[in-house]
């Protein structure tokens, strides 16, 4: 008898999602689908709205990553204003969107992600999180809790609070460093930097007690999309798109933010309301690829900062050609915590980085912008059209979470053709398919552009769409 | 013994004797003697409007509210300014502006600098128990330097004054009646293709919410400028002496 099993709501990932798989009449995985639950309409209620407004309007898109979106949002401004904004300008846009990226790749991996590698994929739900890491291993849950506070305290000082901050506007940001701000965030490297090194050493240790996750983790060849410079640097703020293939090879190179739709559709399912965006030239659905740290690691000559680089040979050598397992994910975050903490201290260490000349001011002088950032989820485009006026007429977002959206849905059917057999549910296969939507940090809220928590609800159904089994918690 | 003169009237207000001229509002009185009354379109400088009516007092004898700012005082008036019906009834005054307009302090120019917010916060307004009605309004950004956002404007008419009474352009009206009523310019044209529009930005400085700001403001970027108004108020009226 065919039968379905339902995931609902996907667990310790941000937004509202479920997850679908079909079994065939052998109570084999025949598919297996990825819903995103809930939409919100940001890119329809801007209309009408000034363009000035827009990066604080778009910040609210996201609690945890509103910096990523003030900086796509700004860029695409700053092309409406056709200004090139001061530099000093764009380094401390830089310092928010790194201590940005820090925080929210600790919440993803030490609150979200690690409690299923330190307790185990099998452990009980219910101390399956950051409180029962904090009762087994508190040095680790401490780091974790501490590089994250350590990137939002860097946003506060910069921007006067920690979440949706203002300071980021149209033509570069609202107001100067200071030497007694810029003294206070260098004071707080030392211990972040002895953080993240103590936790790469241990985590980089862990992988051959997962042999079998490492290989059915999303593991499969696809193409890898980021940002990077004309020198091949991993950048977040700055830089062209890349497509690299599977083998690691460039197959589309410094692509300009307003040429991103000739490279980049949009399709769209029924089971979901996340977009489906794909690479053009190879077509639906065969265009996948994937965004992210695992993505910009894959995809970059090289890193720019020494530690980093040493940590990036090293996590290269984990494939042939690029690395394709998306557990690695994992890794990869924390290689970019290590690079975001060094390139923290290099730009604040710049000489000019206390320059009182932080903002460019112009009216509207061109009638469409692109902006393009590196979210720590991923690539993020910000896309406006005005009328002369200023008035926003259009706009269209694509983030990060949906340019993974394809590879989670072909990552979920793998894990679930693995893990998930038979008419029985177990929890700790469930737990699998979770932890792979997992390993992309997917923030669905942001992606539909929606508010909420994952719950898990799981349900069995069989081919007449009747549900035969079922799992809450 | 000589008599008190009869232009002067007294009074009491929250039980405090007070004396006042007989040209005087209560508003003014109250003020004069450190009683505070709220007020949101009243601003000095300005005719009174008497329109946003949480300046409500109660009279002693009298069965209605009155408003302070365009009430005159009178002998022997036992006036009471902050009894718990008062309160109350601001407080609703203000669930009923914050429900009819689009107001969304988070994105808007002059968070932590508006008058309609701070006032809300200290009348303890802490939410809004009437259904909004999230209208359908327009932005008017045609202006070179200026913005309007009809979504903020609560009706309060300072601009219409500042500009007939102290510019003299009189570019402001209201038009429309009741939820349907707002600001226009001119003859409900486009503020940038006003004729008598001087540019002064009078009206965006009294405005007391992020109905009217300047363009190239960020969310919280914008603070009104309210000296100039009972300056220029006393230098014209030197001039006409």
């Amino acid at each position: 008898m065919a039968r379905q099993i339902t995931i609902e709501p996907v667990t310790r990932a941000e937004g509202h999602g479920k997850v679908t798989i079909f079994l065939d009449d052998d109570g084999y995985v025949r598919d297996a689908q990825f819903h995103v639950t809930q939409i919100r309409g940001f890119e329809k209620f801007c209309e009408g709205r000034p363009f000035y407004e827009m990066p604080s309007l778009m910040a609210r898109i996201c609690g945890i990553c509103p910096v990523s979106h003030l900086v796509a949002s700004a860029k695409a401004c700053d092309q409406l204003m056709a200004v090139q904004i001061p530099e000093t300008a764009e380094y401390l846009r830089r310092v928010m969107n790194l201590a940005q990226l820090i925080q929210s790749h600790a919440l993803s991996f030490f609150h979200l992600a690690s409690p299923d590698f330190l307790l185990g994929l099998d452990s009980d739900p219910a101390t399956r999180n950051i409180f029962g890491l904090m009762q087994s291993h508190p040095n680790i849950a401490r780091d974790g809790i501490m590089l994250r506070k350590f990137g939002q305290q860097i946003i506060e000082l910069l921007g006067g609070k920690r979440i949706h901050p203002g300071w980021i506007v149209p033509g570069g940001v609202s107001e100067p460093l200071s030497v007694d701000k810029r003294d206070t965030i260098l004071a707080m490297l030392p211990e972040a930097m002895a953080a993240i090194q103590r936790t790469l050493d241990w985590f980089k240790r862990t992988f051959d007690q997962y042999p079998e996750e490492i290989r059915t983790f999303a593991n499969f060849p696809s193409l890898f999309m980021g940002l990077t410079n004309d020198k091949g640097e991993l950048v977040h703020y700055e830089g062209r798109l890349r497509f690299v293939d599977a083998t690691g090879k460039i197959v589309a190179d410094q692509i300009e933010a307003e040429d991103y739709q000739k490279y980049i559709g949009e399709a769209v399912e029924p089971y979901s309301f996340l977009k489906f965006p794909y690479y053009k030239p190879m077509g639906y659905p065969e265009g996948i690829y994937r965004v992210g740290p695992l993505a910009r690691l894959n995809l970059i000559n090289f890193v720019g900062t020494p530690l980093a680089d040493a940590e990036w040979a090293e996590f290269r050598e984990l494939g042939r050609g690029a690395v394709l397992s998306s557990f690695h994910y994992h890794c990869a975050r924390l290689i970019e915590i290590l690079n975001g903490i060094e390139r923290i201290e290099h730009i604040l260490n710049k000489s000019d980085i206390l320059d009182k000349n932080v903002r460019a001011y112009a009216d509207p002088n061109r009638l469409e912008g692109v902006g393009i950032s590196e979210a720590p989820r991923g690539t993020l485009i910000h896309h406006y059209r005005i009328n002369e006026d200023g008035i926003i007429t259009y706009a269209n977002l694509i983030i990060a979470t949906g340019h993974n959206n394809l590879a989670m849905n072909r990552g979920v059917l793998q894990v679930a053709k693995h893990f998930v057999k038979g008419d029985q549910l177990q929890e700790g296969m469930l737990n699998r398919v979770e932890a792979v939507i997992r390993a992309y940090d997917p923030c669905l809220s942001c992606s539909t552009h929606a508010v909420g928590q994952m719950p898990l609800h799981v349900e069995l159904v069989n081919r007449d769409g009747r549900v035969v089994d079922e799992l809450t918690r | 013994m000589k008599q008190p003169s009869s232009h002067i009237k007294t009074l009491q207000i929250d039980g405090q004797d007070v004396g006042a001229n007989q040209d005087e509002t209560i508003l003014e009185v109250a003020r004069e003697n450190g009683i505070y009354i709220p007020t949101l379109c009243e601003i000095e400088g300005l005719s009174p409007h008497g329109g946003c009516r949480l300046c409500l007092v109660e009279v002693k004898g009298v069965n209605k509210l009155l408003p302070a700012c365009v009430t005159h005082v009178q002998e022997g008036m036992e006036v009471f300014t902050n009894s718990p019906r008062l309160q109350e009834y601001r407080r609703t005054i203000l669930e009923l502006i914050f429900s009819e307009g689009n107001h969304i302090c988070a994105v808007c120019v002059v968070n932590g600098r508006c008058d309609l917010q701070a006032l809300a916060t200290k009348l303890g307004m802490t939410h809004v128990s009437v259904p909004y009605l999230y209208p359908r309004r327009s932005v008017d950004a045609s202006h070179d330097r200026f913005a309007l956002d009809r979504n903020r404007c609560i009706l309060c008419t300072r601009c219409v004054r500042v500009c007939d009474e102290i510019e003299g352009a009189h570019t402001w009206d209201v038009s429309g009646r009741g939820v349907q009523a707002h600001v226009v310019t001119d003859l409900n044209t486009p503020w940038g293709d006003s004729d008598t529009c001087t540019s002064c930005g009078k009206c965006v400085n009294v405005c007391p919410t992020g109905a009217l700001f300047e363009k190239g403001k960020a969310v919280a970027e914008m603070s009104k400028k309210r000296g100039f108004l009972p300056y220029l108020t006393q230098m014209r009226e030197k001039r006409s002496k």
